[in-house]
């Protein structure tokens, strides 16, 4: 197991607990996708992996060493955290955001250096946004900054990205090839993807693996086949009128 | 072109610039004094070496402190709004120093004037004010921060205000001196007691030059590349409030300065902070030896305090930008 998440509890000051006793264990090599109504707490269970927050109870483990016991600069070498893109405040060009993700490999007072900008320009290049190097990023769509957003995190070389919902600015196409490049980069490198996504039809039959989430915990685990049915899809989404269809190897999945 | 080189070029221009400053700042003045009247006149010999030069350094100093903090607020704060004045810091330091002005804290400890512990203590608490209000979750709220500012300051200047009132009449005249920012401290005394303070803030702030980097793009991005955001926050604050300390407890309020100097830096060098904060220093300290000649030399009959100077530079130059960023929002 690369990443694991052991009966992990969390709430934010004093309210109630958005996390609530989640479990799941990610092995290497994993395309999976985590899945869950508005409020069950995905981003924050994302959050908790990539160690931006502490659990109140319970353990994260990397490479089955407890999260915080890892030095920051070597876990930032080991998971990438792919935010929803938010706008940014000063026009920073594209590869100056891309190359910020080379920091945890060069010293403190060092500039990166040609190797970095190799490797930023590689990872501009895998998610199609090579041409965009030298924009600034306040001018760019939302969809635009979601794969430069992207492209940082690979330029982190990490074994494990964890992505909040980085479909949800994109259109058609470009669900798609992200799908594509996360797949491709799995097998190429054997990296483990976790991916909060709404957009149920992007799972079967791409991803390996779907943790369902409902109030703070995982409620079905499987491979798309298996979480990917009425009965699992209804309870989730606390909606009796989920209904779900294959059509050929894909499930597709509607609300009546 | 790489970021050395980028570095190199910000640096040696903005050297440039501050050289010429220098020059144009020890000339420019009631007297004009030449090279030719420094070899023959011992009066303006001494009006060089006791007046001149200290009042320059002074400014220098000044200047690039006010410069080096603007720039690590705006990355800090994300927020191109931000500068010691606007966010209360030097509001909160000018009170400080005035009690203990007041008070009549003289004196030094270990070295250290009395009354930059109080400014800077002052500054520290309008930080931490301003910080508190404004903060929501992992969200700096920027009109909560700049609103605060303001209202910090404005409850500094009363403050003040109530101080000049109810102390003797000496020193109420000395705080009245510099709240209004003027650089007409004498002497070089109060120059080294001021750089052995802030040099070692100053580098240690340069060496958070590559977290501000990170978070002037973005919190908790910076935090899932290895930033200790805590500690980076800490030290800004803790840096900020000493070298703003300082410099208000003997220059006063000098408003402004931190907006504009890295704006011109960023404008001319991009926005990578690790150029930024070192260009903004020296580009700083330029600036104010500048602005500083010119309330000396703008009205023939009188001097004016260089901070009513900057605030004029300055005042129109935040409302452009304020505009600027309204019509950026609205797209």
């Amino acid at each position: 197991m690369i990443l694991e998440s052991r009966d992990v509890w969390f709430s934010w000051r004093d309210r109630d607990p958005v996390i609530r006793g989640a479990t799941l264990a990610l092995e290497r090599g994993t395309l999976a996708a985590l899945i869950g109504c508005n409020g069950s707490g995905k981003s924050t269970l994302v959050r908790l992996l990539a160690g931006l927050l502490t659990p109140d109870r319970g353990e994260m483990l990397l490479d089955g060493a407890p999260l915080p016991s890892i030095p920051l600069r070597q876990r930032a070498r080991k998971i990438a955290w792919v935010p929803q893109a938010a706008p940014l405040t000063f026009p920073f060009t594209v590869i100056e955001v891309v190359l910020t993700g080379r920091t945890p490999y060069s010293p403190r007072l060092h500039f990166e250096d040609e190797s970095d900008r190799v490797i930023a320009e590689q990872a501009l290049a895998t998610v199609n946004a090579a041409h965009l190097a030298n924009r600034r990023v306040t001018e760019l769509s939302g969809g635009e900054r979601q794969m430069v957003t992207l492209a940082r995190a690979l330029a982190q070389q990490p074994r494990v990205l964890l992505l909040d919902e980085p479909a949800a600015a994109l259109d058609l196409k470009h669900r798609a090839a992200l799908v594509r490049t996360l797949a491709n980069l799995r097998d190429a490198t054997g990296v483990t993807a976790v991916m909060v996504t709404h957009d149920l039809q992007l799972l079967d039959p791409a991803f390996d693996r779907v943790f369902a989430m409902s109030s703070g915990s995982i409620v079905a685990q499987g491979p798309p086949r298996e979480v990917l049915t009425d009965a699992v899809l209804a309870s989730v989404y606390d909606d009796p009128r989920v209904r779900t269809s294959r059509v050929g190897d894909r499930t597709l999945i509607w609300s009546e | 072109m790489s970021l050395r080189v980028r570095l190199i070029r910000a640096l040696a221009i903005s050297a440039a610039v501050l050289a010429a400053a220098i020059l144009f700042g020890v000339w420019a003045g009631y007297e004009r004094i030449t090279p030719d009247l420094l070899r023959h006149d011992p009066i303006a010999r001494a009006v060089f070496f006791r007046v001149r030069l200290p009042r320059v350094a002074l400014a220098a100093i000044t200047g690039a402190s006010l410069s080096v903090v603007g720039a690590a607020l705006q990355a800090h704060f994300r927020n191109p709004l931000a500068d010691p004045f606007t966010l209360g810091v030097s509001g909160g330091g000018a009170l400080g120093a005035s009690v203990a002005i007041a008070l009549g804290w003289g004196a030094s400890a270990l070295g250290v004037p009395v009354v930059f512990v109080a400014s800077f203590a002052g500054a520290m608490a309008a930080v931490l004010i301003v910080y508190r209000i404004a903060r929501s979750g992992v969200i700096v709220l920027p009109g909560a921060l700049l609103l605060a500012g303001v209202i910090v300051n404005m409850i500094a200047a009363a403050g003040v205000l109530v101080l000049v009132y109810v102390t003797q009449s000496n020193r109420a005249l000395e705080i009245l001196r510099w709240t209004a920012g003027s650089l007409d401290a004498v002497g070089f005394d109060i120059v080294w007691r001021m750089a052995v303070v802030l040099t070692p803030a100053w580098l240690v702030l340069f060496t958070f030059a590559r977290d501000l980097h990170l978070l002037a793009m973005d919190e908790e991005t910076a935090a899932a590349l290895g930033v200790n955001v805590r500690r980076t926050e800490i030290a800004v604050y803790f840096l900020s409030s000493v070298i703003v300390g300082v410099t208000v407890a003997v220059g006063g309020t000098i408003a402004f300065v931190g907006l504009i100097v890295p704006h011109a830096a960023r404008l001319l060098f991009g926005q990578d902070l690790r150029i930024v904060l070192p260009s903004s220093f020296l580009a700083g300290a330029a600036f104010l030896i500048v602005a500083d000649a010119i309330a000396r030399i703008a009205v023939p009959s009188t001097e004016l305090p260089v901070g009513a100077v900057t605030a004029l530079l300055g005042g129109p130059f935040f409302l452009w930008l304020l505009t600027r960023r309204q019509r950026n929002s609205a797209m």
